[in-house]
């Protein structure tokens, strides 16, 4: 059952097309990543996914309902994480976590509790006193305490510390458990990779890429390293074969997956001392998609 | 070590002056032309000395030296001396206002967003930005008081003659300074941007409100407020410098009282006590209104106080006016009383107006806020939340017609209580609280215009302000002369029934409703259709 939906999303700010023919879609149950260097367009993405930017052209649907014009109808069952927490200085990160779970309309106190004690978060701060990893820590405690639908969460692990990034994970596994829907925005990869069930990958407004997991490895095929009794010198020549590297004594390349066969009984012909094989990380997809097309953006 | 506090200040300075090098110049300019077109105004008003004699007799009264500040050359009441007496004092206030929007701008609210700790983290002093702040605001002053002096004199008017024309400026320049140095105070005092702004311009009210007292009562009270001491330069009468070299002075000491306690703070830090925080909320701040409350509640509160004060302070001289004229048989002879009304019934209307534009600063502060909540990236909480923008929106205006009426109400209720009391007479508070409920529908009116800035045109919710800062000078000066009809009609303070004086007029008042209801529902229907963001 497909909860959000976006078909060729475009938002304008002026002449600049912050996003351009975004097409996104997350299922009941499935942690669906969005993942993207900065000021790639995640967050106006899910701005115009809340109601709060307009969109230029294309639509967007959560739960069937327009995101613009039925903004309150669909907020009931979101819970939202922004992307920069900005919080009101005179008001301590209890009284914000109140005020954030009703004006949503939900109620759960232990469940309130039992985050702020695993999250390890200082309620009776203000919240001007508040780091950047504690003001998200409030709104996560806000969003994860309400009993919503789905999630939507736009970078929220970017200034928690790697204790509370795993404490953050556990949660979105168990909501993933309870048959929640998660939008995650990261630009930390294997945060995406531990977590996602799904990815895309927007660049530039653009969607590059998007699929499984294992649909993504697929079409970059598999990393190996080899070390071999004689040189092989015509290895580049082989079909399949690219991007050779020498790494302490031996080569270490990415095979396409149909070639895979081909490939290893051409290199058994040298004589194997060592071989290691790895299903490429999300970063060298990632860094394969900036080097196709030139000048990326930092990540 | 001055290398340690002070690197980088100069570099600091210009980028302060390229990030205003639009707004700077406004300020100054708009002061110099106010200036200027108010004394050319006064020579087309007054052609000789026995029309000025003539009007320098009802200029004497305590209300106006509350209002303006003692009349000095009242006996030979020229050109320049009316200049000085009647525009000075306003003008100087407005100019401290300047420099306390600046210096807050500069120092604190940067500092809240985070801009400071980036400009600390390089090669740059711990008091640069201060210094910087306060280098630049003095520039801006005593530019200021250069242009303005000069093109006084540029007039050419036989009273306003270059010494006088230059102390002027520099009486607007010192009040400048002192102020931008008092709100730098202020902004290490606060913990955060609002109420630092809030304490700052408390401490300006405070200033004319004890130089009021002061120059009514007693000199020695009036030497407390450095707004005393800039009328007693007794500009284009006896030219007086010291008092405003003086203010330069403590304008210099209390900067460096500043910058002293910059060095002793936390970036982020403030003397004033914080309180100990809550775990849980109250049940009354879990609403959108709840929130939009809390949030001004401080403010809200200090500006009532001051509403009331302001009210009172007005309402005290009553009773000097009222034997004032009782005592000078020639303002009896001058002023014919009409029909009916007590001469210090007379003047309720004028105070009223001033009173009400004052009253009129909470009331947009309260809805604006809704705008600086969206700048501030604090507004997607709420709204990615189950709350529609009208409900939003709706909060906020909701505060800002309350605070209307609450702060309108003490405004006039200080003014009928105090003049009640002092007074031998006795004063008609009913007739008081009716005179300041008038103007209600043009405060609503200016409501109006600002929900229609905040749907329609986000990045101008300022104009707002130079819109109320023109109303003022408008109704002021129509209050003064007779300026033409038409140009009071071009700000809903000009659509006001003047009570006592004139009859409570119930259609003007159900039209500028209406006009302010319309400007509501279109401003709405804007919020609805924009998106929400910086
Ligand atoms: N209100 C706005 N006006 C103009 N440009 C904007 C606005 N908001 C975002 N942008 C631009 O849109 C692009 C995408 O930004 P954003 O969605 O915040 O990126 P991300 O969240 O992926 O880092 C950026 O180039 C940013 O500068
Ligand atoms: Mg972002």
């Amino acid at each position: 059952m497909t909860i959000l939906k976006t078909a060729g999303l475009t938002k304008k700010f002026g002449d600049f097309a912050a996003l351009d023919g975004v097409d996104i879609e997350v299922g009941k149950g499935e942690v669906y990543g969005f993942i993207g260097p900065n000021g790639a367009g995640k967050s106006t993405t899910i701005r115009v996914l809340l109601g709060i930017l307009k969109a230029t052209e294309g639509q967007a649907t959560i739960f069937g309902k327009d995101v613009w014009k039925d903004a309150v109808g669909i907020h009931k069952r979101v819970a939202y994480v922004p992307g920069d927490v900005n919080l009101w200085p005179n008001l301590t990160g209890g009284e914000v976590i109140d005020l954030f779970i009703k004006l949503r309309g939900g109620n759960n106190k232990s469940r309130r509790e039992e985050l702020i004690r695993r999250f390890d978060l200082d309620p009776s701060k203000k919240c001007r006193t508040y780091s950047k990893g504690n003001r998200q820590k409030v709104a996560l405690v806000a969003a994860l305490s309400s009993d919503a639908d789905l999630y939507i969460l736009d970078e929220p692990t970017s200034g928690l510390d790697p204790l509370m990034e795993r404490v953050f994970q556990e949660c979105v596994r168990e909501a993933k458990a309870e048959g929640k829907s998660i939008l995650l925005s990261s630009h930390i990869l294997s945060e995406v990779e531990q977590l996602c069930d799904k990815v895309a990958i927007i660049r530039q407004g653009k969607i590059i890429e998007k699929g499984t997991l294992k649909e993504l490895r697929h079409l970059t095929g598999t990393m190996l390293l080899v070390e071999t009794k004689e040189p092989m010198p015509n290895l580049a020549e082989v079909k399949g074969v690219q991007g050779i590297e020498q790494k302490d004594g031996a080569l270490s390349f990415q095979v396409d997956q149909e070639e895979l066969d081909h490939v290893v009984r051409y290199v058994s012909g040298f004589g194997i001392i060592r071989m290691e094989s790895a299903p490429p990380t999300l970063e060298e997809l990632f860094m394969r998609h900036y080097e196709g097309t030139g000048t990326g953006g930092a990540l | 070590m001055t290398n340690q506090l002070f690197s980088g200040t100069g570099s600091l300075s210009r980028f302060i002056l390229r990030r205003d090098r639009i707004r700077i110049p406004i300020w100054i300019l708009s002061f110099v032309f106010a200036t200027v077109a108010t004394a050319v105004a006064f020579i087309g008003l007054y052609e000789n000395a026995q029309e000025r004699q003539a009007i320098a007799s009802t200029m004497g009264n305590p209300a106006m030296t509350a209002m303006v500040g003692p009349g000095y050359g009242l006996a030979n009441y020229t050109s320049g001396a009316m200049m000085a007496h009647q525009m000075l004092l306003m003008t100087a206030v407005v100019v401290g206002l300047m420099s306390v929007l600046l210096v807050i701008r500069h120092t604190r609210t940067d500092e809240e967003e985070g801009r400071i700790e980036m400009v600390r983290s390089l090669p740059v002093g711990r008091l640069s930005n201060v210094a910087a702040t306060l280098l630049v605001l003095f520039l801006v002053n005593i530019v200021l008081a250069i242009l303005t002096g000069v093109s006084l004199y540029a007039l050419n008017i036989e009273s306003m003659e270059l010494e006088g024309s230059l102390l002027y400026g520099a009486a607007l320049g010192a009040t400048g300074m002192i102020f931008a140095s008092l709100t730098a105070v202020c902004a290490q005092l606060s913990h955060n941007a609002r109420s630092a702004m809030g304490l700052s311009i408390g401490i300006l009210l405070l200033a004319y409100i004890v130089r009021a007292i002061g120059d009514v009562g007693s000199e020695a009270v009036a030497w407390l407020s450095p707004l005393g001491w800039i009328v007693r330069s007794e500009v284009y009468v006896n030219n007086i410098w010291w008092p405003v070299l003086m203010t330069v002075g403590a304008a210099v000491v209390f900067g460096g009282l500043a910058m002293y306690l910059n060095s002793i703070r936390d970036l982020g830090a403030g003397f004033l006590p914080a309180r100990a925080g809550k775990i849980h909320a109250s049940p009354l701040l879990l609403s959108p209104f709840g929130l939009a409350f809390r949030l001004q509640r401080t403010g809200f509160i200090a500006w009532a106080i001051s509403m009331y004060v302001l009210g009172a302070s007005y309402g005290s001289v009553m009773g000097d006016m009222e034997s004032f004229f009782a005592d000078v048989d020639l303002m009896q002879d001058l002023l014919v009383p009409m029909e009916g009304f007590s001469l210090v019934e007379q003047f309720v209307p004028t105070l009223m107006a001033v009173m009400t534009i004052i009253a009129t600063i909470p009331v947009l502060m309260a809805v604006l806020k809704v705008r600086g909540e969206e700048k501030n990236d604090r507004i997607e909480h709420v709204l990615g939340r189950a709350v529609s923008r009208n409900r939003l929106l709706g909060s906020y205006l909701l505060i800002s017609l309350i605070a209307s009426f609450v702060m309108i109400s003490l405004a006039g209720l200080g003014l009928g209580t105090v003049a009640d009391a002092v007074m031998e007479e006795g004063f008609d508070i009913g007739m008081a609280y009716q005179a300041a409920l008038a103007y209600l529908p043009a405060v609503w009116a200016m409501i109006g215009v600002a929900v229609l800035l905040i749907g329609w045109l986000p990045k101008l919710t300022g104009f707002i302000w130079l819109y109320l800062s023109f109303s003022f000078f408008v109704i002021y000066l129509g209050s003064l002369f007779q300026l033409p009809e038409w140009v009071e009609k071009t700000t809903p303070f000009g659509y006001v029934s003047a009570i006592p004086l004139e009859q409570f007029d119930w259609l003007q008042a159900i039209v500028l409703t209406t006009v302010a209801i319309l400007l509501i529902v279109i401003g709405f229907v804007g919020y609805n259709k924009r998106d929400i963001g910086k």
